[in-house]
């Protein structure tokens, strides 16, 4: 069992879920409520990194953010380190390859909340900002939490894009799939055994609570 | 003296074309100003217009000394000072009454705010339902919250959208009777928007009827009803009869027309000719039985249908021309009429109101 894997796997879990927390929101309103021409085309574009093979998106992840690209080298100017094969990179990989599980979740759910009530909030003096805090918030709480989750465990069982951009660096960059995969390959079956385990037990028990905690909100066949 | 109210714009309705809609209101127009019309006549979405939830495609909004549309314009709801209540009441389903009505004070100290929603939920009645739910709520008891969250920030106007629509007739009444108290004792210009004409009746003081985007009549509300403008305004006003007519004498404020194969006293417009409708509320139609009192103003005619409609019966006429006359159970029992019946129809000149046909 390779605990300091499996720790860094969490870590970056948490980090990518509390950047998209922050993220996804503003853009998942937007998208919900915009009337723009071309929405279909930012709708398209949030939800690439589902349907992309990992290893695509690692690639260019890998290309865009290294030494030799515009942006990498701006970026590791900044940071003083070149964000391939950090947990500073890992992360931007993450976000953007969990992106749509979080934007998604949050835009159904933003998009079902009455428009006469946010148009009751604007007329009690509420500004957007406030509207969206106060009243679209609070009521798209499954949403939002369903997206967190979501966005959680999908990254904690993340594999081919931090291969790819993260490679192999045990408490750097080895993350608990990339742990699994090692055991695999050197053949230590009963390792991958106890690791794949702990794996599907968490992600497990997070559904399951998730879904505890929202058992008043899950739509459901009425019992009379 | 200027108008307080100014609402010239362009609305799209649904589907159809771009049309031009213009309604000026007075001050005397106020406290409660009913903008009246059948569904699909544009008056909600000109009632968004001014409450800035929907934006016109052209035109002026303004009301008192600021513009809040125009050319170059554009005032958000936020800062329209406007009160707006909807017709489900639109409450924060996450949020107790308190809390509702409390949500548009965030201006305010929480000392100044927590007094202010009490005197506002104790004026409407609410002190008992401070902490409940809305979901817990009757329909009744929603809409008076609503109108208090409205109220409580003591807007400069007040915005009404069918806000009685969804509730049974005896909350509607109940509610259209202390909406005129509390909008009278709060001085709050009101503008409601309502199909119903029993509504506009009951709190309107002043009425502007809109049908297809376009205001036909502007006025009190009671004048209005009995003298619509034209035969359009007055079908859309509820005029259960118009009858078909020919002008034969006019004189001061009153016609003799010819209808049917008699001839019909009543009210006019100055310089009124030719061919006319004449406005008979059923209402206002005397039946007697036979053909008795035939040198009073009326016709005579035959019962063809009696319809029963909960106290009252509509007895519907043929005089040479089609007639509807409305009279409670009772009487109609007295006079004992049934289908095939002669009777005399007499209508009161002042309540017969010729307007031109079109």
């Amino acid at each position: 069992m390779d605990w300091t894997a499996l720790a860094l796997s969490l870590r970056l879990a948490a980090v990518t879920t509390a950047i998209l927390l922050a993220l996804a929101p503003p853009l998942a309103w937007w998208l919900a409520t915009t009337r723009w021409r071309w929405r279909h085309v930012a709708d398209a574009l949030v939800a690439m990194p589902m349907i992309l093979p990992p290893t695509v998106l690692g690639y260019y992840l890998l290309l865009a953010l290294g030494p030799r690209s515009p942006a990498g080298a701006l970026l590791a100017r900044l940071t003083g380190e070149s964000l391939p094969f950090t947990f500073p990179g890992l992360v931007v990989g993450s976000v953007i390859y969990s992106l749509p599980f979080a934007v998604q979740p949050m835009r159904a759910s933003f998009a079902r909340v009455d428009r006469e009530l946010v148009e009751a909030a604007w007329c009690l003096g509420a500004s957007r900002l406030r509207t969206f805090a106060r009243v679209v918030l609070p009521l798209s709480r499954a949403g939002v939490v369903a997206a967190a989750v979501l966005t959680f465990v999908h990254t904690l069982g993340e594999f081919g894009v931090v291969l790819m951009l993260g490679g192999n660096l045990p408490g750097r960059t080895r993350t608990v799939s990339v742990a699994i995969y090692d055991q695999v390959q050197s053949l230590d079956y009963a390792a991958a055994n106890r690791t794949a385990g702990v794996l599907v037990a968490l992600s497990f028990a997070l559904l399951a609570l998730t879904y505890h905690a929202q058992r008043e909100g899950t739509p459901r066949w009425p019992t009379t | 003296m200027a108008d307080d109210l100014i609402a010239r714009v362009v609305l799209r309705l649904a589907g159809g074309p771009p049309r031009a809609v213009a309604l000026s209101l007075g001050v005397d127009a106020f406290p409660i100003a009913v903008l009246f019309g059948p569904s699909g006549a544009g008056k909600s979405t000109l009632l968004r217009c001014i409450a800035g939830l929907e934006r016109p495609a052209a035109g002026v909004v303004r009301w008192r000394d600021r513009a809040w549309f125009g050319a170059a314009t554009w005032v958000p709801p936020q800062d329209r000072d406007v009160g707006f209540v909807a017709q489900q009441g639109a409450l924060f389903p996450h949020l107790d009454v308190a809390d509702n009505v409390a949500f548009g004070l965030a201006a305010l100290g929480p000392a100044e705010r927590a007094r202010r929603v009490a005197e506002v939920l104790d004026r409407f009645d609410l002190g008992g339902l401070r902490r409940r739910a809305p979901a817990t709520l009757s329909g009744g008891e929603r809409q008076r919250v609503a109108l208090a969250r409205a109220v409580a920030r003591r807007p400069s106007l007040l915005l009404l959208d069918e806000p009685f629509s969804a509730l049974d007739h005896p909350a509607r009444s109940a509610l259209r009777a202390d909406l005129r108290r509390w909008v009278r004792a709060l001085g709050l210009p009101t503008l409601l928007v309502t199909h119903d004409p029993a509504e506009a009746m009951a709190v309107g003081d002043t009425l502007a009827v809109l049908d297809a985007g376009q205001v036909r009549q502007t006025g009190p509300v009671g004048a209005v009803f009995e003298r619509p403008c034209d035969a359009a305004t007055a079908r859309i006003l509820g005029v259960d009869t118009l009858v078909a007519a020919t002008v034969l004498r006019a004189g001061a404020g009153t016609a003799v027309v010819r209808a049917g194969d008699g001839e019909l006293t009543v009210s006019a417009p100055e310089g009124l000719a030719g061919r006319v409708r004449v406005c008979v509320r059923a209402e206002d139609v005397t039946l007697r039985a036979g053909n008795l009192g035939a040198e009073g103003n009326g016709a005579p005619g035959r019962v063809l249908r009696v319809d029963d409609e909960g106290a009252f019966a509509v007895v519907s006429l043929d005089c040479g021309f089609p007639l509807v006359a409305r009279l409670p159970r009772r009487a109609l029992r007295a006079l004992g009429l049934a289908a095939g019946d002669a009777v005399f129809a007499a209508i009161d000149p002042s309540a017969a109101w010729a307007v031109a046909d079109g």
